[in-house]
């Protein structure tokens, strides 16, 4: 397969690409996003993430410029969405969650036309054998497969030879085939310098391919950091238990932070051999039950749920 | 190829693989003109009836592509989240419509054409034809009807617009004197009927191909409806649902 094209050099990485300040958007009486601040970087994938109705998507549309802000101020490549939108278009690639494209319009037509649109920096050809459509050139949109469908509409995003790129959910409905391929494109991408903010309800997903999270919960930010710090080095020991245990008492003892969410605790620590046989040691000594116990990185998808359950206390 | 010839040629693509609207372009307006030309039952105002009738279906084709065809693939396009997604690309609002006007007049041009010839082969031989006005007509004519179309295509979701598009083209054929002269309709219904532009745009070109005197109020209710609906197509216009 072949690889893209390096683009536009002069966007180093670590510049930053797209920069969201108080970022608020109403629909008649809902609050979509409340108020939500991050950056994303050149030559990185930042994932915003978040279950559906958070706003991730309406976040996305605002800053590829195709809905307006209640208040707040977007900023990409420095340019504003609405008053430079088309010389930041000429610049940016986005892929929408409906596609948007014609039932009848045929898969080669459809690309030639967006290559012609931004002025044939990349040649359909190449895009359509880097989405792994070539054979499926003259079928229309509405007799492709949901997969291929993404794939598409990934290629018109490209086409662009973006600096930044805006992809909303671009591997919902792909198999894990056209996931690989898609994880590998987005990845081209960032490595080439472009500043990649994909959203997506899949963790798993994002933990894959991220630098940097962003997360959402109905409608404000609950989490802005890198992958890294937020679960990289970050060593723990989760563990279910049916029986009562005193937190304190095994934070003391295992000389750690103990967190416990719901029947799950989790132990911050590096989770050696030795620890863990102190802790099963403590637990055999008082006679608790251990029902379940893994080490190691924790998923994206534990420590979300934990923030969700921070945030929702706090309220 | 440069940004705004693709553009035309998608537009006019798309409007070629919509097999349907060949029906309502060519179909319907051939059929109407062949069958009253021929079939003698219409009271044709002293004309004959294919002097009558030709500048009434020259006002129909003119509706069905700026109207019904413009207004029925645009909100379908953004129902599709077309419009949203060519939002995203450096093609700007202003080359989107003006590839769709030039769609819109390439298509027209060839209806109008085809339209006169199979007149003159029923026997239409126009009279002292007043071609400024007649052009006149046909481009006020299509500005207020796709005004007309893009002003429902804007708002309505594509279902309900395109049963819309098509049950205002069936009264405004009926009550625009491009079958049915209006002075057959009854009186209240004509009164109204006077206002309507597919009305305006019949008399017009009736007058326009048969040497009579042009109505001012003709022109003027088609400026009216013109100016009107374009305004409420760009302020009311949302490109996505």
């Amino acid at each position: 397969m072949r690889t893209l094209k390096v683009m536009n050099a002069s966007t180093g990485s670590n510049t930053i690409a797209l920069s969201v300040r108080n970022l608020v958007v109403n629909y008649a009486d809902v609050h979509a996003v409340a108020d939500i601040s991050f950056d994303a970087k050149a030559g990185s994938v930042t994932a915003v993430i978040g279950p559906n109705g958070a706003g991730k998507t309406t976040a996305l549309e605002v800053c590829s410029g195709v809905r307006q802000a209640t208040s707040g101020t977007v900023s990409v490549l420095g340019l504003d969405p609405q008053s430079n939108r088309l010389e930041m278009n000429s610049r940016i690639g986005v892929m929408l969650q409906d596609g948007g494209v014609y039932p009848s319009g045929r898969v080669g037509e459809v690309l030639e036309h967006y290559c012609n649109l931004f002025g044939n920096r990349e040649r359909a050809d190449d895009l359509l054998e880097a989405v792994d459509l070539g054979s499926k050139r003259k079928a229309t949109w509405r007799k492709l497969s949901g997969g291929e469908k993404q794939r598409l509409s990934l290629a018109l995003a490209l086409a662009a030879r973006p600096e930044v790129a805006f992809l909303d959910e671009p591997t919902s409905g792909v198999d894990i085939v056209g996931r690989d391929l898609i994880r590998g494109i987005v990845r081209n991408l960032a490595d080439s310098g472009c500043a990649v903010i994909l959203a997506t309800h899949e963790l798993d997903e994002a933990q894959r391919v991220a630098d940097h999270v962003v997360m959402f919960q109905r409608g404000r930010l609950i989490a802005n950091s890198s992958l890294e710090d937020l679960c990289g080095d970050n060593q723990a020991v989760t563990l279910r238990t049916s029986s009562k245990i005193d937190l304190a008492a095994l934070a003391m003892h295992m000389n750690c932070r103990v967190d416990q969410n719901k029947t799950e605790l989790r132990l911050y620590a590096n989770s050696d051999a030795n620890f863990i046989s102190r802790l099963s040691n403590w637990f055999a000594e008082n006679k608790f039950v251990l029902d379940d116990l893994r080490s190691g990185t924790p998923r994206l998808e534990d420590i979300y749920r934990e923030l969700i359950n921070v945030s929702e206390q706090s309220k | 190829m440069n940004i705004f010839r693709s553009q035309l040629r998608q537009e006019l693509t798309v409007m070629a693989r919509n097999g349907e609207q060949l029906l309502l372009l060519v179909g319907i307006p051939v059929l109407l003109l062949v069958f009253f030309s021929q079939i003698d039952i219409l009271p044709t105002q002293g004309l004959t009836a294919v002097a009558f009738l030709v500048p009434g279906i020259l006002a129909l084709a003119v509706m069905s592509t700026a109207m019904v065809s413009l207004g029925i693939a645009t909100g379908f396009e953004r129902s599709y989240g077309v419009l949203k997604r060519l939002g995203t690309t450096p093609l700007g609002t202003r080359r989107l419509v003006l590839a769709k006007v030039v769609a819109t007049c390439i298509v027209e041009s060839a209806q109008l054409a085809l339209l006169v010839v199979v007149g003159i082969a029923l026997g239409w031989r126009p009279v002292d034809t007043n071609w400024l006005a007649a052009t006149a007509a046909v481009v006020l004519g299509t500005t207020c009807f796709a005004g007309i179309g893009l002003t429902l295509a804007g708002r309505l979701r594509a279902e309900v617009n395109l049963a819309a598009q098509n049950g205002l083209y069936l009264v405004l054929l009926l009550l625009g004197g491009i079958i049915v002269p209006n002075d057959e309709l009854p009186k209240v219904v004509r009164s109204l009927a006077e206002w309507l532009p597919s009305n305006a745009l019949s008399e017009l070109l009736r007058s326009a191909f048969n040497g009579y005197e042009i109505v001012v109020r003709s022109i003027v209710v088609l400026l009216v409806w013109s100016v009107a609906t374009c305004a409420l197509a760009t302020i009311y216009f949302k490109w996505s649902d």
